[in-house]
């Protein structure tokens, strides 16, 4: 028996952001749209169960009505899929195989009613639209707004609702030809079989099975290309380069051993416990505690399934502090995204691309629920704008872990412990998302890949996060990982590669039936993790998983063997050296070449009035307030936030780094920061790496963070890097991150890259910007000497601490007149430290009231957002700003160019009358100027070089011009 | 009223998907009491006995993913699986407090608004926030009047307690609404109405002041004894002075204004 429960408002439950967005695809006439929540519960159950179904789990009895009718059996037109008329309905629901997680709840639900006889559970959602609406329309509505044929479809028949039973997998030995084969079937087999391996690589294999005097298995071979992956491999960062820039050439034989892995070996810092080894890097934080911080990208998923892959994205991410060491409590999460604009004509759209309006809003939902449920706090991110990322959208995703200090390292698993898997079931979900992350996007993507995106589970993670760190307080396992790209292939490949391994296949617990052999070793099926378990503890560790209703399973043990021994059931299926797995790759050279590109430089004279140029700049999509995202967040959960991501008098001004306390009750607390700015990276990477460094350091001083103890993490995402100049720029970023670690004295302590970024239509290739987030975490020992960028008080004096340049390259103000230049900010590497560290001092010894970061937009841009933050207004003289040129002068000095240039090392200062001396005192040293003053009223303006007022304007006015572009 | 030695004892009750409850235990130590963070099973199974605790602590998170309605699902076990340790517990005078998704919890399992002076129910949910969407923000909540009651409120927990406080909210499920009109009369008339959204002028405001359109603005509710607590916003997230918003403009007193919430539980054990 199907039956099928509707449930709506009392009300209505009107969906106006609909609404809204089908006026912004163009189309009119709609009324209103109507949503309602479907559940279609099959089983052998009657009236009076579907009733109390309905009535006491499924509806809430003040503000929701329900209605159920059996689904009749067979026919044509059983259920409605898309019907017009005067209301126009569109039902949608998962696809088979797609993880729908209230599934689940519902089935305990009804359990919990004490209602047995339930077999299957779905859900869909039935829009209701009204007006009148050409059925034309309604298809552009359904495909753009209302579901993803990635995930989802529209109900089509009776068909839709009941979830086949796929059918019983029948044990079938897989062996690939691979010793007769020619290069053209080499090439077709890693192409058909979705592997990614280029032909240098399957010839080594070939060569390899050719000394064994046999064919490898599907899963052998299957296991080598998730383990070899761009993904889990980095063969480019690890392989062999040939490097040449200005004539001259340099050979890589690592590049992150000889770049920013060799940076923290040279620093040498006391307090890093665990670098580039590990899940997260690891660093001290205090008597007690270590905390490990790892961001990770989920890109392509997310261009094609944004909720799901941002919601993944962020579920992998938090599963590495948990797999780090013996496993850290995920503390913080820290998110950054790139997109497209989003009033992106519709027109323009490359085919197969979503819109980047509906990416932003996928991702920010899917970063939200999961990190909302999870119960870790958002603390801040960035989101930029670039129709470079219309294809390719970035998401990463940052994750900071708290542990106790003697949990920090893994023990190699002993022959004889035992492989256990905990968490969510093994599913077809994710097949192939390491290989297809390694390769570049195709307007076809979304249909060749479906398989490798995912919807998460965030309480299934949580409820597993919690039990894991229940079984390491009572010491139950010796060894954690994650399941992440590759799944179980990398998880348990990883744990036994210096030992051996024996798995059963047949003992992982599936979500469904008819998963073959290697299906259930590579699907990358969230919410799991592996751990290595002594025998004897096995039982006491079952029972804390089981406990709490999550599941944990044995499924096979390490050994001495040094080799991957795969079983289902009895037979076996895979039989492989750690030695080839892991060390096998053949290494590429690959070239890398890097040429300055020219730019046009600018050719305007210097407006007299520039107020609108500053207000220009705060509504830019980049620029301006981030607020409907950030409320979204639970940035305050665990209840350790000291500087939230908005400050100020209303609650809303743009805070720069995030302060939160881990172990409540203490003043010692996390400085969390991001760095990240491609526009340099068009002129010259080299600086872009340095002036990402320096402003994540920049954010961390401005709140009052220390620089003694910071730790950096370095994300690479470039576009294909099979390119000599792709691989070139990136050669030059990593050179430039080395000499701005060693400067700073922060060592990288982890990092990330995706190297594939790129979005093909047809024969013409969209790169992304060569995109490098640095992300910083400081250790500050008393969070109450930290200060927030809002100004405070009236007839308080406003300093500019650090000089300021002709460095427009790549600015925003140059943006805003159409142009790049080529002036890029430069870092002064001798010096920034120590103006930051002055700066920070006198930060902690009370001198400062406010302090906030000068980057994209210049002084104009941070000196209007401390005034609008604090509801207060400021007088700026633009020839107190000490000023020197590092290009050629173009027109000498200019007010717009003092007024936006962005320089590094630069800091907008408030500090009281009473604290003037004390402040000029301990910044000796440091290029500063007196430029202004906070004034009581909210008028905001900017004396010129002459004297002669350049911006007028107030603070309700830049406000405005700031909150409105993304106020949705 | 139960003998007690030493410290009280709180169960701060745990299921899939709870994640504020080691803030909740935190502020409930630091007010004086010992807790214990216990899951649902453990209760079920028997394994913890209800009985063995003076305050029930409900926190906050997203119970089972919230997902067929906020916290419904844990709602219906404390209904259909501890029906009657719950009703002794409640019965012998002990305090229980929900918090965002515990209200929700309370409210669903029927202990929130609970029974008027008559034995009827009083029925009331916590819908979808008017914005449509989860939110962030710090919210002023006034101690609400009730007409025909000489002192504020009668609920327990907030005796003392500043005429205006000031803690966080984050919830998308969060717009109190009462069954009909009658029964929102019935929770003025009989004090059970305990906080409401105010302005920072302590005034009667709408969105974001009232930052899902609670009907009367209603944020906090009890029962008829006073004893049991629900409210949406988050008092643990207020208990030092470096948790509030403008604490570097020097906003912030000593002591959060959540702190007072648990001492007050704590005290009246």
């Amino acid at each position: 028996m199907l039956w099928r429960i509707e449930i709506n408002g009392k009300n209505g439950t009107p969906d106006p952001g609909i609404r809204k967005d089908i006026e912004d695809l163009g189309i009119k006439g709609v009324g209103s749209v109507e949503t309602a929540q479907l559940y279609i519960i099959g089983g052998d159950i009657g009236r009076v169960e579907v009733k109390r179904i309905s009535e006491e789990l499924l509806s809430d009895p003040v503000t929701q009505r329900y209605s159920f009718s059996r689904v009749p059996a067979g026919g044509k037109g059983a259920a409605p899929g898309i019907k017009t008329g005067k209301k126009a309905v569109v039902e949608v629901t998962y696809n088979a195989g797609v993880m729908d997680p209230v599934e689940e709840s519902v089935r305990k639900g009804i359990l919990d009613l004490g209602i047995v006889g339930v077999d299957t559970v779905k859900t869909a959602k039935k829009y209701t639209i009204s007006g009148k609406v050409a059925e034309k329309d309604l298809k552009t509505i359904s495909e753009k707004l209302l579901f993803n044929k990635v995930i989802q479809h529209v109900v089509a028949g009776r068909g839709s609702y009941t979830a086949k039973n796929p059918p019983k997998y029948h044990f079938n030995l897989i062996t690939i030809i691979l010793l007769d084969a020619s290069d053209r079937d080499l090439e077709r087999i890693s192409r058909e079989g979705q592997l990614f391996l280029d032909l240098t690589e399957m010839r080594h294999i070939k060569d390899y099975y050719m000394k064994l005097g046999r064919n490898p298995t599907d899963i052998e071979l299957e296991t080598i290309a998730q383990t070899w992956s761009e993904h889990c491999a980095h063969k480019t960062f690890r392989g062999l380069i040939t490097y040449e820039a200005g004539g001259k050439k340099r050979r890589f034989n690592n590049l992150l051993k000889e770049t920013i892995a060799k940076a923290t070996a040279e620093l040498n810092k006391p307090w890093c416990v665990s670098v580039f080894k590990d899940n997260a890097g690891v660093i001290r934080f205090d008597e007690k505690y270590n905390i490990c911080f790892k961001a990770e990208t989920h890109n392509h998923p997310s261009a094609i399934e944004p909720y799901g892959g941002a919601n993944t994205g962020l579920g992998g991410v938090i599963r590495d502090p948990l797999g780090t060491g013996l496993g850290a409590k995920p503390i913080l999460n820290t998110d950054i995204f790139c997109f497209g604009e989003p009033d992106y004509p519709f027109s323009r759209l490359p085919k197969g691309a979503l819109h980047p309006k509906r990416v932003m809003k996928g991702v920010v939902a899917g970063v939200r629920d999961y990190g909302n449920k999870m119960g870790i706090p958002t603390v801040n991110g960035a989101v930029l704008f670039d129709n470079r990322y219309i294809g390719n959208p970035l998401v990463y995703c940052g994750n900071v872990g708290l542990m106790p200090k003697e949990k920090s390292f893994k023990e190699v698993p002993k022959d004889g412990d035992l492989v256990v898997v905990v968490g969510g079931r093994t599913g077809r979900d994710g097949i192939h998302g390491a290989t297809f992350s390694s390769g570049e996007l195709t307007s076809e993507s979304e249909q060749v890949s479906a398989q490798a995106v995912q919807i998460g589970n965030p309480i299934e993670e949580k409820k597993m996060a919690d039990c894991i760190l229940k079984a390491r307080d009572m010491d139950l396992y010796d060894a954690i990982t994650d399941c992440g790209a590759g799944g179980l292939s990398s998880a348990v490949g990883e744990l036994g590669e210096n030992t051996g391994v024996r798995v059963d296949l047949s003992e992982v617990p599936l979500k469904y039936d008819g998963l073959t052999y290697t299906e259930i070793w590579i699907s990358e099926a969230q919410e799991r993790m592996v751990l290595s378990v002594p025998k004897e503890k096995a039982k006491r560790l079952l029972e804390v998983f089981a406990k709490e209703d999550v599941e944990a399973t044995v499924i096979g043990e390490f050994t001495r063997t040094r080799k991957l021994e795969l079983f289902y059931g009895r037979e076996k299926v895979c039989d492989m050296k750690m030695e080839f797995l892991h060390g096998g790759n053949p290494k590429v050279v690959r070239k890398a070449k890097w040429k300055a590109p020219k730019y046009a430089e600018p050719r305007f004279a210097c407006p007299k009035d520039l107020t609108p140029s500053l207000l220009g700049l705060l509504s830019n999509w980049n620029i301006c307030s981030k607020e409907w995202i950030i409320r979204q967040y639970d940035h305050e959960v665990q209840g350790g936030s000291v500087v939230k991501p908005l400050v100020g008098v209303c609650n809303d001004g743009p805070s720069d780094a995030a302060v939160a306390i881990p172990v409540l009750g203490s003043k010692r607390g996390v400085v969390v920061s991001n760095g990240i700015n491609p526009r340099y990276g068009d002129i010259d990477p080299y600086w872009m790496a340095a002036s990402n460094i320096d402003e994540a350091l920049r954010q961390i001083t401005a709140v009052g963070g220390e620089l003694e103890q910071v730790a950096i993490l370095d994300n690479f995402c470039w576009g294909d890097t099979d390119q000599a100049p792709q691989l070139g720029s990136l050669v030059r970023a990593s050179l430039g991150c080395y000499d701005a670690s060693k400067a700073f004295g922060t060592p990288f302590i982890s990092g990330k890259d995706s190297l594939h970024n790129e979005y093909i239509v047809g024969n013409r290739r969209v790169s992304i910007p060569g995109t490098l987030l640095i992300s910083a975490i400081s250790v500050t020992g008393d969070v109450t000497k930290c200060i927030t960028m809002d100004f405070k008080e009236a007839g308080s004096l406003i300093y500019i601490v650090g000089g300021t340049f002709n460095e427009l390259g790549g600015s925003y103000y140059f943006g805003l007149n159409g142009v790049t230049g080529n002036s890029v900010p430069t870092v002064d590497l001798k010096r920034a430290r120590s103006v930051m560290e002055k700066l920070s001092a006198a930060i902690r010894a009370r001198l400062v009231s406010a302090c906030h970061d000068c980057s994209e937009g210049g002084i104009g841009v941070a000196a209007a957002e401390m005034a609008f933050a604090g509801g207060l207004g400021a007088e700026i003289s633009l020839s107190e700003v000490p000023y020197g040129q590092k290009y050629p002068p173009s027109g000498g000095r200019r007010n717009d160019h003092i007024l936006f240039s962005e320089s590094n090392t630069r800091f907008i200062v408030e500090v009281s009358k009473e604290n003037r001396a004390e402040f000029e005192k301990s910044m000796k040293g440091a290029v500063i100027g007196l430029i202004g003053r906070v004034i009581d009223s909210g008028d905001f303006a900017v004396y010129g070089l002459d004297g002669k007022v350049a911006v007028r304007t107030d603070i309700a006015e830049m406000k405005e011009a700031w909150q409105g572009p993304l106020r949705w | 009223m139960v003998a007690i030695k030493g410290k009280p004892k709180v169960i701060v009750l745990r299921a899939a998907g709870t994640n504020c409850n080691e803030e909740t235990a935190f502020a409930f130590e630091h007010a004086g009491a010992a807790t214990e963070q216990v899951h649902i099973n453990s209760l079920v199974n028997g394994e913890k006995k209800l009985r063995d605790y003076h305050i029930l602590a409900v926190p906050g998170g997203f119970t089972y993913g919230d997902d067929v309605g906020s916290g419904k699902i844990l709602a219906n076990e404390l209904k259909y699986k501890l029906a009657a340790d719950l009703g002794k517990f409640v019965g012998a005078g002990k305090l229980i407090i929900g918090i965002c998704n515990g209200f929700q919890v309370l409210v669903k399992a029927g202990l929130l608004p609970g029974k008027g002076a008559g034995g009827e129910v009083l029925e009331a949910t916590l819908a979808t926030n008017d914005t449509a969407r989860y939110e962030d923000r710090w919210v002023y909540l006034r101690m609400a009047k009730s007409p025909n009651m000489e002192s504020q409120n009668r609920c327990v927990w907030t005796r003392g307690l500043d005429e205006v406080i000031y803690i966080p909210a984050a919830h998308g499920e969060g717009k109190f609404v009462p069954k009909d009109k009658d029964v929102l009369g019935k929770l003025w008339a009989n004090g059970q109405v305990v906080f409401r959204y105010v302005d920072p002028r302590g005034k009667l405001a709408g969105f974001p002041w009232n930052p899902n359109g609670s009907v009367d603005n209603i944020a906090g509710v009890c029962d008829m004894t006073g004893r049991i607590l629900g409210l949406m916003p988050h008092p643990e997230r207020h208990l030092f002075s470096t948790q509030h918003p403008r604490w570097t403009r020097g906003e912030a007193q000593r002591e959060g204004d959540g702190a007072r919430i648990f001492r007050n539980g704590v005290k009246s054990v």
